[in-house]
């Protein structure tokens, strides 16, 4: 019951905001009811006992004729993402208090939709239901680039809605040509049967690159990446912390919930492929980004390379990296979002996105200094750094698997640290570029979001058992669902 | 003894944590004073450890706190472990640190960021202190990276100059080089091993055959991380670059503690370097090439700070050769006198900017002797430390390095010896000319040429004490006297030293030692003679020419780098961005809308809505179609 809760909270709060009044009040209402999600779901977490199979499962007949369901429930990978949405949602809605939002009632409205669409999409069992929220998802998140976006937001939000849609049209017939495949004239979009579907290595090797791919392009794993960088840069922060702290990891999730499982004998063949596109996909995005001026977009190119390990190492099936995986799903989510409301403050004090136009901030706010350092360090995987945890256990797992694919993974190391520390030096560092008038004052809320990222980037370093005790059982059933057929 | 271990480390992180939070608030005085006392804390408690490890010889200390990370077989605990060989590297790093801590009290007294300084230099110790406290790789790791952000932070400590920040940068990421090399060994031991602690992996690898192809490949790569951290060619660039931090920094970490660490890790890993082919050769070339390189670097440099960053590069070359001829006490002997020398020289180095002004060039200083007693005689000290002459520090731990080179390879020796009277010659040229002859400098300098005060003068005592005298910890067999800290280090290398046991007779080694000591004498009477009796000045950059040209512009390895590395990697991301980025993947993708888009604007046109049109359409396709019934 309490994720039918869950899943409510947040369309009550999109309603509740019709009535309110200004900008702040609206802000605070939304911020409130995720809030409660947020709460509701450390709860979850309390109350959750890591072992194998779902947990808090609700199921209720929708369209027995074509056996769907509308089925949900968790086990500790779904909790982690659960966590991950609602932790942050509230994180996402306080960062706006700064910015002047035109038609705030629908802005906050829909980023709610978002929270209520992804924690749907993170506990849905049935694969019908896993479609709906997952179109679900792309709604209002599209309105919320089109509507508040830079200047170049229509042809980038289109060309973003479009390619992310063919791909899902691919899961969706997928999806059904695996219920099809089911013995017998018992059709049934359940996990739980879809998971016992018996199919061909031909077979399998088609619906991989249909799953492949849907779940590729939301990542995005390269080469099918075109869409991310213009349309991180052009979003609205929030809109950009929405997609790529929480959303890209549906994709990944896809992966582990959807495609592993279900078709094992494809990942196997093609399995390695998938995984050197990730790998060149790395080497590539980290080479893009050194290329960049605009910091935002240079962050929109490091998000492919991080992703790409990850990326690559789910394809490999060990312990390793499927953990390290999944801890640096919620890692890379939280850092990004630390990275990209670093990129919103500079930007509004600064009036500009190019960095060589920056310069000599380090002196403005000690505290935004700081956390900036240990954001910037998270990502680069220093130890005792999260980042650290989930880059090692996916890189030792990734060796397992190849070591020549490693040697080209751990190139993130160096590269990471070359662009990353480029543009500190940029921004902060050296001469001063910008009046000395226009100097960082960081409002509480920012100084709130900061702090506890940079808190959560260094707790989770030194303590990440918390969080791989709890998605181990999940994981450890993956793999052996993805080894039995 | 094991219930005391946490406090080493914390008592820095607490000074960071105090310095680094409360900034500018601690008052001036209180500042250094919390930064050192927490790192003099941890020397108390390393010399008792040091004590108790004396009596049993394979004791000792472990201690785990809680469980970092275990998935499948990986089990990672934060939990330290001190035995012998960490003993001796604490005793180094608190005791030489604290020094150098009590002296950034004075140098860094008029700097407006002295909270900070001390908050980075309390967090390097931390880091430091985990390094070699660690028990398993991962943690050494963690250490390993840490003192590198300490080391990228202090480089760079004065922000506003981009030099400054880009020598800092450059630190990182040739370390981080190196670092990708100690990550792929890891994951490659952990592969071999199914663990990552020290104890089951070395316990494991003592069960190997001698010469495992795996064992080369995993020594191979944990000593491409040496390289880097411990500056070895062909990652050595950054750090006579390093000097760009203040001069405390340039003594503790780059030249006392963290270059070391490279070493550190070789002796612990000593087992499995033992059993590897291939390796230790490679690594000893790798350390008498870099020995030699920055020597002969060292000869032309007119930087006090620069002539001794490529001094250091050369020292780590010579512990870098005895490693590789598996002499890792040795190795250990003189990370030790090194750290007693090269800081002393460096903080005398930095007494002398101090009182310069900021003067940093010894072509425009000289006859410093006369205003600067305490600071000329501990240099004094430090040369002849460093250049290897009796009874100072030098000689022991260099004389027992060749010693042990020329019982595995005497031509070895002959150019490692060459590289010892390069020393002697280069160090005694930055002697002379900065002290002896007539001041250089202007006349605004030469006011207020004035000695440090005692807060800077003390360390430098002290360190020309240890530098005077702890070679006698490691004497020579030949003088029937106990060589203490090889016996203090045996269990540790109990293991190898079965497998490298050669050595040299003792008239050898007599022969040995004298030739040396008269190489070096007549070098020093060559440069006395040059740069005191002639006063000779060293040549403004513009007259220098031919070899010493070559010399003097570091044999253009940067250039090298710039031209070979940097400047096409930039390009080729610039274009890969222009060509294939928004050229090619966008162009496909954005094509296929296009082609899309197209082919609906073109069917629309079908769609008329005349009857007409559609009647003729369908005439057409039904006698297509039976046509191709008919010929089918």
């Amino acid at each position: 019951m309490i994720l039918l809760l869950l899943l409510a909270f947040p369309v009550l709060g999109a309603l509740i905001l019709r009535f309110a009044g200004d900008q702040k009040t609206a802000g605070t209402i939304a911020t409130g009811v995720s809030a409660v999600s947020a709460l509701a779901s450390i709860f979850l977490y309390i109350n959750f006992s890591p072992q194998g199979g779902f947990q808090h499962e609700y199921s209720l007949a929708w369209i027995p004729e074509l056996g769907i369901s509308f089925h949900i429930g968790i086990d500790g990978l779904s909790l982690a993402m659960v966590l991950l949405t609602n932790l942050l949602t509230p994180l996402i809605l306080l960062s706006s208090f700064n910015n002047q939002i035109k038609s705030y009632k629908t802005f906050y409205g829909l980023i709610l939709l978002m929270q209520f669409a992804l924690t749907g999409v993170f506990t849905a069992l049935d694969g019908f239901l896993f479609y709906v929220f997952w179109e679900l998802a792309l709604i209002p998140i599209w309105f919320i680039c089109l509507l508040w976006g830079g200047k170049e937001r229509v042809k980038i939000t289109l060309r973003f809605f479009i390619y992310t849609l063919s791909g899902s049209l691919l899961m969706l017939l997928g999806l059904i040509y695996l219920v099809i495949q089911m013995p017998g004239d018992s059709a049934s979009f359940s996990l739980q049967d879809i998971y016992t579907v018996q199919l061909n290595p031909e077979q399998q090797s088609w619906l991989f690159w249909a799953f492949f791919l849907a779940f590729a392009i939301k990542i995005p794993v390269f080469p099918f990446h075109s869409w991310q960088p213009d349309t991180y840069t052009d979003s609205p922060v929030q809109g950009t912390m929405i997609l790529s702290g929480i959303m890209l990891k549906m994709g990944l999730y896809g992966i582990l919930r959807w495609m592993l499982p279900v078709i094992p004998v494809g990942v196997e063949e093609w399995g390695s492929t998938a995984a050197a596109l990730a790998v060149a996909g790395i080497v590539y995005a980290s080479l893009m980004a050194m290329a960049q001026s605009d910091f935002k977009r240079l962050i929109a190119y490091s998000s492919i390379a991080h992703v790409g390990v990850i990326a690559a190492a789910i394809f490999t099936l060990n312990i390793e990296a499927l953990q390290g995986s999944v801890f640096q799903m919620v890692s890379h989510g939280v850092n990004v979002i630390g990275i990209f409301l670093v990129a919103d403050i500079l930007e509004r004090y600064t009036g500009t996105r190019n960095m060589n136009a920056q310069g000599g901030l380090v002196t403005d706010s000690r505290l935004f200094a700081v956390t900036f350092m240990i954001i910037l360090l998270g990502s680069v995987a220093l130890p005792l750094t999260n980042g650290f945890v989930g880059e090692f256990l996916m890189l030792t797992g990734l060796f397992k698997y190849s070591a020549s694919l490693t040697m080209f993974a751990g190139l993130t190391v160096v590269l990471g640290a070359v662009y990353m520390l480029r543009s500190y030096q940029k921004i902060m560092l050296g001469d001063r570029h910008i009046e000395k008038s226009k100097s960082i004052t960081l409002s509480t809320s920012e100084s709130v979001i900061l702090v506890l990222v940079g808190l959560v980037i260094l707790v989770m370093g030194v303590f990440p058992e918390g969080l791989l005790k709890l998605t181990e059982p999940a994981v450890m059933d993956i793999i052996k669902l993805s080894q039995l057929k | 003894m094991e219930s005391l271990l946490w406090i080493i480390p914390v008592l820095p992180f607490i000074g960071f944590l105090i310095n680094g939070i409360f900034g500018n608030k601690v008052p001036r005085s209180l500042s250094g004073i919390i930064a050192s006392v927490a790192v003099l804390g941890g020397f108390i408690v390393s010399l008792l450890l040091f004590i108790s490890l004396l009596g049993d010889e394979n004791l000792s200390f472990t201690s785990k706190y809680f469980t970092w990370f275990h998935v499948g077989d990986l089990k990672l605990d934060m939990a330290f472990m001190v035995d012998r060989l960490t003993s001796v590297m604490l005793l180094v790093i608190t005791g030489v640190g604290f020094l150098i801590h009590v002296y950034s009290i004075g140098y860094m007294h008029d700097d407006k960021d002295y909270s900070r300084f001390f908050a980075y230099l309390n967090l390097f110790v931390f880091f430091m202190l985990l390094l070699v406290m660690g028990s398993n790789y991962v943690l050494m790791f963690v250490g390993w990276e840490g003192v590198g952000l300490c080391s990228y932070l202090l480089i760079g400590f004065w922000f506003t100059n981009n030099n400054f920040n880009d020598a800092a940068k450059k630190a990182f990421i040739m370390n981080r080089i190196g670092d990708l090399g100690f990550l792929l060994g890891m994951f490659l031991i952990y592969q071999t091993f199914g663990s990552l602690n020290f104890d089951e992996v070395h316990s494991n690898a003592m069960t190997y055959a001698y010469g495992q192809p795996v064992l080369t490949t995993i020594t191979l790569l944990l000593f491409v991380g040496a390289m880097g951290k411990s500056a070895q060619i062909p990652l050595f660039t950054w750090l006579p670059d390093a000097m760009a931090g203040p001069t405390p920094v340039s003594a503790l970490i780059h030249a006392a503690t963290m270059v070391t660490a490279g070493i550190y890790m070789i002796v612990r890993a000593n087992v499995l370097f033992t059993l590897s082919v291939f390796t230790p050769e490679f690594i000893a070339v790798i350390g008498l090439l870099t020995a030699l390189l920055a020597a002969f670097i060292g000869l032309k440099q007119n930087d006090i700070k620069k002539v001794l960053a490529y001094s250091t590069v050369s020292q780590l070359g010579f512990m870098f050769v005895a490693l590789g001829v598996g002499a890792y006490t040795t190795a250990l002997f003189h990370v030790v006198t090194h750290a007693f020398f090269k800081g002393l020289l460096f903080l005398c180095a930095g007494s002398v900017i101090h009182a310069m002004g900021g003067e940093q060039d010894i072509r425009k200083m000289g006859g410093l002797s006369a205003k600067l007693p305490v600071t000329h005689l501990t240099f004094l000290i430090g040369t002849l430390a460093i250049a290897g002459l009796p009874p100072f520090a030098g000689f022991f731990s260099k004389d027992e390095i060749l010693v042990k080179v020329f019982a595995s390879s005497p031509w070895m020796y002959g150019a490692l010896a060459l590289a010892s009277v390069l020393t002697a010659i280069y160090m005694f040229r930055l002697y002379f000319v900065t002290f002896k002859g007539q001041f250089r400098g202007s006349h605004h300098q030469e006011e207020h040429l004035h000695e440090s005060p005692p807060s800077m003068t003390f360390p430098l005592i002290v360190l020309a004490i240890l530098s005077a005298l702890g070679g006698f910890i490691g004497i020579p067999e030949i003088f029937h006297a106990p060589n203490l800290i090889s016996e203090y280090l045996a269990p540790v290398t109990h293991f190898s030293s079965s497998y490298s046991a050669r050595a040299v007779s003792h008239e050898t080694e007599i022969i040995l030692l004298v030739s040396t000591l008269l190489f070096l004498l007549v070098a020093i009477w060559f440069v006395y003679n040059k740069y005191v009796k002639r006063q000779a000045i060293p040549e403004p950059d513009e007259d220098i020419a031919g070899f010493g040209k070559t010399l003097a512009g570091k044999f253009y390895v940067d250039e090298i780098y710039t031209y070979l590395i940097e400047k096409p990697l930039n390009a080729i991301s610039g274009l890969g961005y222009k060509f294939i980025e928004t050229g090619l993947i966008k162009g496909v993708v954005d094509g296929t809308a296009q082609v899309v888009g197209a082919l609906g604007l073109g069917i629309r046109t079908i769609q008329t809505g005349k009857t007409g049109t559609y009647l003729f359409a369908m005439v057409i396709a039904l006698i297509a179609f039976m046509v191709i019934k008919f010929m089918i």
